[in-house]
């Protein structure tokens, strides 16, 4: 899957409309100003987050941002240094694991390796001391949810990875937790099991109800499975949003480089006007009015960024006030079939990559290299970073 | 005439004696000896050189005999002596090996969990006393647990007992003298499975429910358990044949299998009855290794 097919796909939506846009609606899970420190770090700085119910949330982070810290103490593994974690209204922040309403699937699945399937699924059931019978239907009832119903013998080693991942689901599952912590559920499994599987996570995600939190590294993951995404660095969120707004509205150079590629101008505040900033790019000396909700001071140093998908390439020049045009030879050009990524040196000197669908049925490229070209874009595309 | 006609035929021939040379080992430094035991507790003793009555005699037709006699092995069975020997060297052999569970577990685990580099300074100094002679550190506890010794002087002085007890030459001098020295060879493949357990599953039983106990019980104890087991035989097989320790250490009523068999070897000069001792602990040894195999095989079916 490529970075310009997963924007035209509708955004999924597990949850009902956008409660975190409804003043009316008390979150699920509230995070309130949590830290955790360990003796040489801080893993997790001062963090407050709102979840609501039914959501899928994705916590994004490089390695070491602190996000699986932040679910070992949602799971309770962890206790946080300071702070609250309230889930429907209960503050579970000193609550034992044993004791919490939350289940968790792990990275590595920590499916029991001395018991089968089946005594997996049953294992917090038995735990909750539930009637043998009822714990026997629950079991075939997760067993068939995952589709392991002839596996129920077996033991784990005799199973698949994506088999002993969905034996670890049935069994977070298994307890009816309110919410279901998810710690990079697909990172073990081969790309094509992780496009199926993601799909079959949105899908129960949707038929339970059960509100998800997942834990991931990679940007894909999250922004096709979450109904919201908050991008973490250095154990504090930068951004929270859906992944149309962190993709499409990134806050700054970091959140903008994490979702795909975007090219990046230096550029100084020149102006402000009516929820737009004028600046003048340092290299061309170009002058854009950029859509920004709130101003700047003349004078700041800022960037300009603009996806590569965003960019428009021709031989001609488009024509259009709401164009910023600049002019270049095509350097290099990579031909996807769907699609073919330029890099094109414009006449200042600098490499502006563009992406572009291949919308001709031909066998000709439509372009070849060193072809001088036009690039535009469409004002309201360039997005102004912070940093 | 040439057997290594061609490469398959030598490389079959280098294979299989690869393998033939553990069992050759095997046959000529176990089998052989233990045949000739054996044999030996077949015999009737005399006062000779060798003091045994030979395997085959000559009939008075002329023809060769077999000479063999169970004598040895009845009275084994009859002597009430044998018996309460055989079984206290079991009950001895079973407790010092529960104890050196219940001491050897938490130490391993504690092991375990050490970060690095304090783990390996841990596991040498469990087997920091293998560098002295056996026989030298059970004198040194000779020394610890006599009336003057330090253990009795430690309690004296801190006043728990006003005046010394007898622990030299008692079992419980017994018990402690085959607990710390057998006391590595469970830490060790303890320590091994152990250090092997993923964390995460201790986790995933307690995020389902699993109190502390419950999690220790269902994931830890099971996971364990080839370590339990090896550690268990690794104490208890040199345990129950254990001489030095009681004879030096124990009482005169700590009579063990072990040194009943010295006895009568040294003692009596009674050869065969002594083989007979030692085949029948052969027996009894061979049984929970048995067992062992039985369930190292379990988990690979």
């Amino acid at each position: 899957m490529t970075d310009t097919d997963k924007n035209n796909e509708p955004i999924s939506q597990s949850c009902q409309g956008t409660p975190w846009k409804d003043e009316t609606q008390t979150p699920f899970i509230k995070i309130i100003e949590v830290s955790k420190r360990f003796e040489d770090a801080t893993a997790v700085d001062n963090v407050s987050l709102d979840i609501y119910r039914g959501e899928l949330f994705t916590i994004l982070g490089g390695s070491g941002c602190g996000k699986s810290t932040l679910l070992r103490m949602l799971a309770g593994f962890e206790p946080p240094t300071s702070g609250r974690i309230f889930i429907d209204d209960v503050d579970i922040t000193d609550m034992p694991p044993y004791e919490r309403p939350i289940n968790m699937m792990f990275q590595s699945y920590a499916v029991f390796p001395h018991m089968s399937v089946a005594q997996n699924i049953a294992y917090g059931l038995k735990k909750e001391k539930l009637a043998k019978a009822e714990i026997k239907e629950r079991v075939e009832e997760m067993l068939e949810l995952v589709q392991l119903t002839d596996f129920a013998k077996r033991k784990p080693d005799q199973l698949s990875g994506g088999q002993r991942q969905r034996v670890a689901l049935a069994r977070a599952l298994a307890k009816r937790p309110k919410v279901l912590l998810l710690d990079e559920p697909l990172a073990a499994l081969d790309k094509k099991l992780r496009e199926q599987t993601q799909f079959e996570l949105m899908n129960l995600q949707d038929r339970l109800g059960t509100t998800f939190v997942v834990v991931t590294h990679d940007q894909e993951e999250a922004m096709t499975l979450a109904t919201r995404i908050a991008v973490m660095k250095e154990g504090s969120f930068i951004q929270t949003g859906t992944p149309g707004e962190v993709y499409e509205f990134p806050c700054n150079h970091y959140v903008a480089d994490f979702f795909g590629n975007i090219n990046v101008f230096d550029a100084t505040v020149i102006g402000n006007g009516e929820g737009t900033v004028e600046v003048e790019l340092d290299t061309s000396g170009t002058r854009i009015i950029a859509p920004h909700h709130e101003a700047i001071s003349e004078g700041s140093r800022i960037q300009i960024g603009v996806r590569p998908e965003k960019l428009l390439i021709s031989t001609e020049a488009p024509t259009g006030e709401q164009y910023t045009i600049t002019r270049g030879v095509v350097e290099d050009l990579a031909y996807y079939g769907n699609r073919c990524v330029y890099r094109v040196r414009s006449h200042t000197g600098r490499i502006i990559q563009v992406s572009a669908q291949n919308y001709q049925r031909s066998a000709e490229l439509l372009l070849e290299w060193d072809d001088e070209v036009y690039l535009s874009w469409d004002t309201q595309c360039s997005v102004v970073l912070s940093e | 005439m040439s057997i290594i006609a061609n490469p398959g035929n030598r490389d079959r021939l280098w294979r299989s004696s690869v393998i033939a040379l553990p069992y050759l080992w095997l046959g000529l430094f176990f089998l052989a000896p233990f045949a000739i035991v054996f044999k030996i507790s077949l015999a009737e003793p005399l006062i000779a050189q060798p003091p045994f009555s030979p395997l085959w005699g000559i009939a008075e037709d002329g023809t060769r005999k077999l000479l063999a006699t169970l004598d040895n092995y009845l009275f084994l069975l009859e002597d009430k002596l044998y018996w309460v020997s055989y079984l206290k060297s079991i009950k001895i052999a079973l407790i010092s090996t529960l104890l050196c569970l219940l001491l050897g577990f938490p130490m391993a685990y504690a092991i375990a969990r050490t970060p690095q580099p304090w783990r390996n300074l841990l596991l040498l100094l469990v087997i920091l006393p293998f560098w002295t002679s056996f026989l030298l550190r059970v004198y040194a506890w000779i020394i610890m647990l006599g009336k003057e010794g330090l253990i009795n002087n430690g309690l004296l002085g801190i006043g728990i007992i006003n005046e010394p007890i007898s622990l030299l030459y008692t079992d419980v001098a017994v018990y402690i003298g085959i607990v710390y020295t057998y006391l590595p060879f469970m830490i060790l493949p303890l320590y091994t499975t152990l250090e092997k357990l993923d964390l995460d599953l201790h986790d995933a039983a307690a995020d389902l429910g699993g109190k502390p106990l419950h999690v220790f019980r269902d994931i830890t104890l099971p996971m364990a358990m080839p370590g339990i087991i090896a550690g268990s035989l690794l104490v208890f097989i040199p345990a129950l044949g254990e001489f030095v320790i009681p004879a030096l250490l124990g009482g005169l009523d700590s009579l063990m299998i072990g040194r009943t068999l010295y006895d009568e070897f040294f003692m009596n000069r009674d050869w065969p009855l002594a083989s007979a001792v030692a085949t029948i602990l052969l027996f009894i040894l061979i049984l929970p290794i048995m067992l062992f195999q039985r369930l190292q095989q379990e988990p690979q079916q």
